[in-house]
Order: C-alpha cells, then structure tokens, then sequence
C-alpha cells in the first residue's frame, strides 16, 4: 500500500509554523528565576510535535534539529537541569532556524543548514556538559527511525531457515493491557512454520480462577527465516513483564563457522519434531540463553536505513515547485453556526415565497413585498457570515512583535516596552498577510529613529522605558491600526531641508506640519545620519506607503516634537468588496477605488496646458496634473471630445495624480470583486469587474495601470511639474 | 466494520492516521486530545484505539488509565504514538495498561502492519 504522505505536507508545516509561534511566545513570556512548568510543557510539546510530523514526513534535517531542542527541553521539564537565559535566547534563535527550514520545505527550495548546524552544536555543548553527559537518551546524530526498519536491515543479511525455541510465560495482567497471546502466535505462524504447544501447569482449579488472569504459558517452536530482533518485536509490548526466552536450535545456512554453535546440518527436518525433543535439543546446545535487556531504547538504532529516502525527498520537492500554493484558514465553531443557520432561514424565506407563488393574486401583494424584504436581509445578513469566515483576529499580526521589540531594543540598547490594544479587532486573513511588512517596518523605524536612548531620555525628563503601543480597532467600514510612540518626534526642520536638497519642494514652498510629516513617504528619502541595518535605507517609507495602497488602505503620521509620532494605517476589511465610485464613459460604466479619488471638477480650457511630448496637464491650484482620457485608454466612443463638457476625476495612484476624464459621475456603492485573471486573463489597467444590479458587467480601473497604460512616467511628470513651477 | 479512535493534538498526524486506516477499511474517528477521545470512547464502542502521548487537556497517559476503568474498555487495545527519546514514557504508558507503541516517525506501511497484531 503506498500512500502519497505529500498530500498532508501543507497542514504540517501550518500547523508547525503556529507551534513556533507558540513557542516563541511562550519563551518571551518565560521567567527564568521562576520557572512555570505548564509554560515549559507547552514549549515541549510544540517542539515534540513538529519532530513526529517532520519525521513522519520525511522531512529528517527539522527532526534531527528538533530532536536536540526536545533533548534539553525534556531534561529542563523533568527538574534534571535549570533553564538558564543563555537556554532561552538558544531556544528562540532554534525557533528561528526551525521557521526558515519549514519555509524553504514548504517553498519547495533546499534547506540551509549552516545554522542549524551551529546551533545543533551549541545545544550539543549543554547536552554533554559535565552534570548530565549520561542523560542525553539518544545522541543526536542519531536519525529517529522506526524500530520496524531494524528488521529490514537485519532481515537483508539473513540467509536461510533457522529453528527457534521460545519459551514465553506472559504476566498475569496481560489481558488488562489489551494484549492477546494468541495474536502474538499468529504473528509468528506469519513469518514461518510456529508449532505452539501451551503449559496449562499453573492453572488453579475451577473455582479459584480469575477470568482475567492470564495462567498460561506456552512453548513455541518457530522454523522461519528471521533473525531474533524480529521475534522480539512479536513480544515487544509484553517483553518487560513476561518471561522470555529465545534460543536459536540450530542452523542450516552455511555459516562461516557453524562449529561455534554447535549447528547440526540435519536441523531443518527438525521443524515437525516433537516440543520434548526441542527441549532436549536446547538443553545440549552450548547456545547461551539470550537475556532480554528492558531498556525500550534497545530497539533503537540503526540509522542507515532511512537516510537515503531522506535524502531524496529535496530533489523531488523541488519538480513540485511551480504547483500552486493552497492555504487554509482555521474557522471558529460559531462562525460556521451562524453561517448554518443563516442558510436555514434563507430555505424557510424560499420555501415561503415558493408557496406563495403556487397561487397567486394580486391580494397577497403585501405579503410578496414582505417575503423579499426579508429575502434580502436573509442575504445581507449570508453575505456578513461569509465574510467573517475569512476574518481572523489581528493578534495573529502582532504576536511577532514583542520577539522583534526584544530582539531589536537588545541590539540598540534600548529600554522598550511594547503594549498591544485591541488585539482581538478582526480583518481579512488576506489584507492581515499582507500588513506584516508594513507593519514590521514602521516599528523598526520607531524603535530605531523614534524612541530615543534611555540617557537621553532620562535628560528630555522622561522615564528610561520607551514605550510603544500598537493599537487596533474598527471605524466604519475599516479597520485602524496604530503604532504609536513616545519617543523624540519627526525633526521636521531637517525633513524640510533634505527635501528642499533633493529637489522634493522648492525653497520658498509654505507647507504645514501635516505636509512636512508627509514628506517621509516620498521614494528616496531618508534623514537618519546614520544608516543602520535596523531601518534607514531610503527604501522604506515609500515602499510601506505603496504597499498599504495596494491594499486600498492608506497611511499618515502625526508627530509632536518631544512627544512621539503616531503613523495610523487605514485598510479596508477584506479586499473582497469596494467601496466604488460608478463612472460613465460613452456606454460603459467603469469603477473607481473610492479611496483613491481626490475630486472631482469641471473645467474650462484656462486650466488645460499641453506640453511638449503631446500630454495635456491639468492646472490644479499650484498642481500640475497629466491628464488621462479613458475613451483613448479604453478606445470607446464618449458623449463629448470636449474637455469642458467632461468630467475631470483627480486620483492618485503610484504617489502622482492623474486626472481622468470621464462623462458622469454615477453612483457611490459597495461592489464585490471578482478576479478577471481567474475569468480571463490579466488586464492591464484593470484590477477587476463587479456585475451591477442590472446584471451588467463593470470593470473596475487600476489607477497605476492606467498611468503606465497612458504613457505617464514619472520622469516626464516630474518635468512637467518643473515646468510647471516655471509657469508659475 | 472495525472502529477506530485516533487521537492527536496534530492535524497533519491525525489526517495521515486517518487517511491510512479509512483506506484499508476500517472506520476512523479523530479526537484532538485525550479529554474529547474520552467523550468519543463513552458514546460509541471502539475495537482500538490510538494515541498520542503529549497532548493538551488531557495526556495519553491519563486517557489510557481513563479508558481501563470503563468496562468495555477493559481489554481493548490500545496503542500509544510515542517518540523514541520517551522511552519512560512507554513504561508509563505500559501501567497505565496501554497495549503497546508505535514509535514515531512510521509511515502508513508500518502503523497498519502494527495494527494488524492487535485486531
């Protein structure tokens, strides 16, 4: 039977990836001068989970590596040895190193074992430290392999029929362990030719028996081509307990020296011999008893057998590379409840408009209205419990931050405490995967630029502890999510300067504070005197700010000099319904992002400028904005060529604003997305189609497709700006 | 049909336990700790049950000595998933009156090869 164990390979490394997680968090939360041991349980058996899956997997380099955490992790749980820091910042490192390796598996690419390797070392050394050198149970090079493959490495050098006697008087208990010596005698009748004959000596009389008791022992004799760790195996689970003895009678393969056992060349006939005449022959054969060691770890050994299985897996999961990533989403109880009984009202909602139809006359009209009203809420109310399905509590985000805040302010030397609000706010698994980063940067940029050293802060007359607090919650239709810090605050006199130098703003230009803040999300600009590897290579901000727009969201920051900034990131709850604005040009209806929509204006030719290179520029207040006329971009007929009888829509995408020239504004509505890539194909300028109420199709306009579509580079504008500043 | 209860706290584990057993035939419930598996064992009657021995709530152990105080529980096997590094964990299981082990990683070939000595 062959079973493809590929198909289990995602829930593994989801299931894995959240245990690190929970180790991680369980490790920050550790106090090491007063150790818990539920909290160290915990840490366990994530670590013993992921080292069954990975090996029942095949995945050996994690169960190998896991296998070393366990080692210690098992001495620190059972009191033989103290959790020290040093253990601590071992094991998160280790939790690391195990999150990189189940990504490259899940990627399909190599495993890079450098680290690992080193750190395997390192725990190696606090393995073999003096106190518990005779602890360790397995050493760690040792592949965890299943006992059954013992046998198959033995069975390959195995040569011919042997004869065994075995003498087996199991425990009296051993039926209440569920055990049953007959199956164990079938087992043998499996491998060969097993002649059974039971001792019935120590059966009590009628009315002392205990029917559970087991009284019985058996004389066995078994011609078959095993070696004896194979018999044991029958009698793996009883061996400790029971009396048993397994003697080789003798050989008939041509051993090299077959005088040494004393083996008789006749033996093989012996299989039909009578049980009296085997033990005869035992009792004459110099064969020593063989004593059964009870130590379970007996059986293993043998790492060879399962190593080039192991080996092969890579190269295999690379072919796999290019499949499709499928990700699941763990879904509470209640949610697929509400969902359910949603379900059951829209078939009573139906069932009662069916009936209603069977007969009908212009009387029951009232009650036809009423049925589809409440077929509607039915639906309304479907539409929310599918959505909350795909909702996830943002803690799942910023869990990973208290290990960055620790790892981070270590590094810098920082005295910092992270507070969480609103963890419990729910959004998009979607949207949630894809604010990570963003995320991750803008705290690295409060840690590193915001929060000041603990010296300085002590002079600016605050405590030493900075604090940053990520907060979360819900404002209409979108989720809110803050970082904020009490740290020194933008120095916006040299934001000013800097973007005065790169040509950002013109010297003279008057900006308000909200302005300046804004400048930091310009591409390529970076105050920080000093570039470190924590943040401050120019290529943050900018890359943050585009990011959160591709999630129609969008990010400001306000900041107090002395007192802290607070960058607040705006996202819609799931990216699987827009909020629309419905535009008309020719006979087409299109959809903007609603977000991404500045105003809208009419205009008359004293505003419209052509510049060289044939693009025509909006005059917007002291703005030069290029203007995109969707009737060319789409090549549809539009009610009028006539700037001034048009509609002007200004938007920014791509950090510029275009203006597109539309007939009519429609209406504002709630639009549900659906992917032209999965229809269709990939269209540029477009993101996707929605079907209006009137069952028509209506795309909806990917404002920086359109810029690249119209031929607007950033170049080009950026002269039409300058000269534009000339004009003016 | 012959009934099976599969316990562990990991889904993958589970999936793979039961996936193996479903396709040679026998009727597989998964239980995702010992306390939901004792639930499971009370309502219906199980030919063999399998375990895992770290779990939250309630541990293998714990479920296997639950198990053999119930009377129709008393002789059925029961098989422990354990590690070879838990060696004391066998001998626990073995008084607890667990049946015998399966040591981590098997693969399907070997859990049905062990499930066969006990059914």
């Amino acid at each position: 039977m062959s079973i493809d164990l590929s198909q289990f390979h995602q829930v593994f490394f989801e299931e894995s990836l959240e245990g690190l997680d929970v180790m991680e968090s369980a490790l920050l939360n550790l106090d090491t001068e007063n150790c818990d041991s539920e909290t160290i349980n915990e840490i366990f058996r994530a670590a013993h989970s992921i080292k069954g899956g990975s090996g029942t997997f095949g995945f050996s380099t994690v169960a190998e590596f896991t296998h070393v955490i366990e080692t210690l992790l098992d001495q620190i749980r059972a009191g033989d040895r103290r959790i020290e820091p040093a253990h601590v910042e071992l094991f998160l490192k280790s939790v690391d190193c195990i999150r990189q390796m189940i990504k490259s598996l899940e990627a399909g690419d190599a495993v890079e074992m450098s680290d690992a390797n080193d750190l395997k070392s390192k725990f190696q050394a606090i393995l073999d430290g003096k106190e518990l050198a005779a602890a360790a149970p397995v050493p760690a090079s040792t592949a965890p392999t299943a006992p059954a493959s013992v046998s198959d490495t033995d069975a390959g050098s195995s040569g011919g029929a042997k004869t065994w006697h075995i003498y087996f008087k199991p425990d009296g208990d051993v039926l209440k362990t569920g055990n049953e010596p007959s199956r164990m005698f079938r087992e043998l009748e499996d491998m060969g030719v097993a002649t059974v004959v039971v001792d019935t000596a120590d059966l009590p009389g009628i009315g002392v028996i205990d029917p559970e008791t087991c009284y019985l022992k058996w004389n066995i004799t078994l011609v078959a081509d095993v070696e004896k760790a194979q018999i044991e195996e029958v009698f793996e689970w009883v061996i400790d307990e029971a009396e048993l003895r397994i003697e080789e009678v003798a050989q008939v393969a041509v051993t090299e020296n077959p005088e040494q056992n004393g083996a008789k060349p006749s033996s093989v006939k012996q299989s039909k011999v009578e049980p009296s005449d085997i033990v005869q022959t035992t009792v004459q054969s110099p064969v020593a008893e063989v004593s059964v060691s009870p130590a379970p770890s007996q059986a293993i050994s043998a790492p060879a057998a399962k190593e080039p299985a192991a080996q092969a897996a890579p190269a295999a999961k690379k072919a796999e590379k290019n499949k499709t990533e499928v990700s699941s989403i763990r879904v509470g109880i209640d949610k697929v409840d509400s969902l359910i009984n949603m379900v059951g009202e829209l078939v009573i909602t139906q069932s009662m408009l069916g009936e209603l139809s069977r007969d009908f006359d212009i009387s029951k009209l009232p009650k036809l209205l009423e049925g589809l009203e409440q077929l509607s809420q039915n639906t309304r109310e479907l539409q929310e419990s599918v959505m909350r399905i795909r909702m996830l509590p943002i803690s799942f985000t910023f869990s990973r931050f208290p290990r960055l805040v620790h790892d981070l302010s270590k590094t810098m030397g920082k005295k910092i405490e992270l507070k969480l609000l609103g963890e419990q706010t729910e959004l998009d698994k979607t949207v949630m995967e894809k604010i990570g980063d963003p995320m991750v940067h803008l705290v690295r940029n409060s840690l590193d630029h915001g929060i000041e050293m603990p010296e300085d802060r002590i002079k600016a007359g605050k405590s030493d502890t900075g604090l940053i607090t990520l907060n979360a919650y819900h404002q209409g239709g979108n989720i809110v999510i803050q970082i904020i810090d009490d740290g020194k605050g933008l120095d916006k006199e040299k934001i000013l300067r800097k973007a005065v130098e790169k040509g950002l703003v013109g010297e003279s230009d008057k900006l308000s504070d909200e302005q300046i803040c804004d400048l930091i999300f310009k591409p390529g600009f970076s105050t920080a005197d000093q570039v470190t590897d924590i943040s401050g290579r120019g290529v943050g901000m900018d890359v943050v700010r585009r990011n959160i727009q591709e999630l129609n969201g969008s990010v400001e920051v306000e900041s107090f000099t002395g007192k802290g900034s607070t960058f607040t990131i705006r996202l819609p709850l799931t990216l699987a319904i827009l909020d629309g604005q419905l535009v008309s040009a020719g006979e087409h209806t299109y959809i903007l992002p609603l977000i991404s929509i500045i105003e809208s204006i009419q205009t008359n030719m004293d505003m419209v400028h052509r510049v060289a290179g044939g693009c025509d520029v909006l005059r917007l207040r002291s703005e030069y904005v290029p203007i995109i006329r969707l009737y060319d971009i789409f090549n549809i007929k539009p009610e009028s060529y006539n700037l001034e009888e048009s509609l002007l829509v200004v938007v920014e995408g791509d950090n510029m604003k275009v203006a597109l020239v539309v007939d009519d504004l429609l209406a504002q509505q709630q639009v549900v997305i659906k992917s032209l890539e999965e229809n269709y194909k990939r269209v540029e300028g477009v993101s996707g189609a929605t079907i209006l109420g009137d069952g028509t199709v209506a795309l909806i306009l990917d404002i920086s497709g359109l810029i690249k579509l119209a031929g607007v580079r950033k170049d080009e504008y950026k002269k039409v700006k300058q000269g534009g500043d000339e004009a003016a | 049909m012959t009934k099976i209860l599969a316990v562990d706290d990991s889904a993958s584990m589970r999936q793979m336990v039961s996936f193996t057993l479903k396709g040679a035939g026998y009727e597989v419930v998964e239980a995702a700790d010992g306390k939901l598996a004792l639930e499971q064992a009370k309502k219906q009657q199980f030919d063999l049950v399998l375990s895992d021995v770290n779990m939250p709530v309630m541990d293998g152990i714990t479920l296997v000595k639950e198990l053999r105080a119930l009377s129709n529980y008393k002789f059925t096997p029961i098989l422990m998933l354990t590690t070879e590094s838990a060696g004391d964990k066998k001998m626990e299981g073995k008084q607890a009156g667990a049946t015998g082990w399966l040591v981590k990683p098997f693969n399907p070939d070997q859990l049905l090869a062990t499930i066969k000595k006990v059914l």
